[in-house]
């Protein structure tokens, strides 16, 4: 880890690494804080805070801030309402945190120098385990076994069964790794490719300004694709709780 | 996204050789992430969804509510102009027929009475017309009677100077008595 954090100070990879900045343990479990709990406390807090000072005044003509804190809250409130309907709106709390944590930690990894917590298959994938257990356990929990149903669309004629209900079941199965990956693999591909042509600004001399001008470029897109990685993912989990709320395939 | 996974590949290659292996795929760096992730998601999601968010629902509750209100009470206000308006123009209708009832009747008792008075005036036109007819009549009866003695009178006195026969009134009078047929 030591080595491997001096060896590549300059890599393209050397963003990546976790730094514990206090090691301890509960029950035996490591649970130090590291750079990335300190980006997700971070971030929690710069969302909390916001919120709280956008909703200060409370005001019936909102303030700047109030109306982008406002806009915000509507943009997933439609998003829910549209994709699950009206019976959604009790998952609306959830839905919110989860947009709102992605779009904040992506965010947060475009400051130069700071980490990018969802640039980390485990996070994004126990965000998308979190998802994936919280669907199947609406599902259940309103059709009950019925929910089983999902695997075997109507007006599919009984001999193709054997192939289609395996499809559906993988594909069901398969989402927490689709969901992750996708997050994953864009954030930690943008920043490594950020990294890697800032590099060749340095080593090309005087010819640096074409990778110069094609990572400014690229910042905006990275900043186009952080949001969009946040909107991408919470709306796949609107439509799979769509499915556990209406069973509408 | 083909893209992203290629750069990706080439990246965790390059990873590999320098310091073996991706950050990402170190099991030991698992357990930290893993317990900060709950710790705060499950901090963001406790507070938004018991303080920050219904915050803000009160808050786009509380317009929408008050516009719902103020857009009642201007469609409650309308509906009140508009039964106001309603009956001043049932009064002003009212009125009018009121008005061109009493001008009609007045029209028809002052036709009556000048009627009347016409009719007062014309039989009395009529009396004394006729009665002047009879006095005239009368007047003309004396007057033709006259006229018979005057002349059986005359008629005397020529033949008496004439022929100085005396005749007699009645012998005059038969003798100037238009001959029939004539």
């Amino acid at each position: 880890m030591a080595t491997g954090a001096a060896e590549g100070a300059h890599g393209p990879m050397h963003q990546f690494e976790i730094n514990r900045l206090a090691e301890f343990e509960i029950f035996g479990i490591d649970a130090s804080f590291t750079n990335s709990s300190l980006f997700m406390v971070i971030g929690v807090a710069l969302i909390v805070g916001f919120l709280a000072l956008a909703t200060n005044g409370r005001s019936l003509v909102p303030t700047r801030l109030q109306s982008v804190a406002e806009l915000a809250y509507e943009f997933i409130a439609n998003m829910v309402r549209e994709n699950v309907g009206t019976a959604g709106m009790k998952y609306f709390p959830f839905v919110f945190t989860l947009f709102s944590f992605i779009l904040a930690m992506n965010m947060l990894g475009m400051i130069p120098y700071s980490f990018t917590v969802t640039s980390h298959i485990i996070v994004t994938f126990a965000l998308a385990a979190l998802v994936f257990v919280v669907v199947t356990a609406i599902g259940f929990a309103r059709h009950g076994l019925g929910y089983l149903k999902l695997f075997v669309p109507e007006g599919v004629p009984f001999w193709l069964m054997p192939l289609i209900v395996p499809i559906e079941l993988i594909s069901y199965l398969i989402r927490p790794i689709s969901l992750s990956v996708r997050l994953f693999a864009n954030m930690m591909a943008g920043h490594t490719m950020l990294k890697v042509f800032a590099g060749f600004v340095v080593s090309l001399g005087i010819f640096g300004f074409a990778p110069l001008l094609f990572t400014i470029a690229f910042t905006g897109l990275e900043f186009v694709v952080a949001f969009l990685q946040a909107f991408i993912f919470t709306v796949l989990t609107c439509i799979y709780l769509n499915d556990a709320v209406n069973m509408h395939h | 996204m083909l893209a992203s996974l290629v750069v990706l590949a080439a990246a965790a290659a390059e990873a590999a050789n320098q310091s073996g292996g991706l950050p990402q795929l170190n099991p030991s760096d698992f357990s930290p992430q893993l317990v900060w992730l709950a710790i705060t998601f499950g901090a963001l999601y406790f507070i938004l969804s018991r303080w920050s968010l219904p915050r803000i629902a009160e808050v786009i509750e509380e317009r929408r509510n008050r516009i719902q209100r103020d857009l009642d009470e201007a469609e409650r206000l309308k509906a009140e102009t508009e039964k106001a308006l309603a009956a001043y123009e049932q009064e002003l209708a009212a009125a009018r027929a009121r008005a061109s009832a009493i001008a009609r009747e007045t029209r028809e008792k002052l036709a009556a009475e000048v009627e009347e008075e016409r009719a007062r005036v014309e039989a009395q036109v009529n009396a004394k017309i006729a009665e002047a007819e009879k006095r005239i009549s009368e007047m003309k009866a004396r007057a033709l009677a006259q006229v018979n003695d005057i002349a059986t009178e005359t008629a005397g006195s020529i033949v008496e100077k004439l022929i100085g026969a005396q005749v007699s009134a009645d012998e005059a009078r038969r003798a100037l008595e238009p001959v029939p047929g004539e």
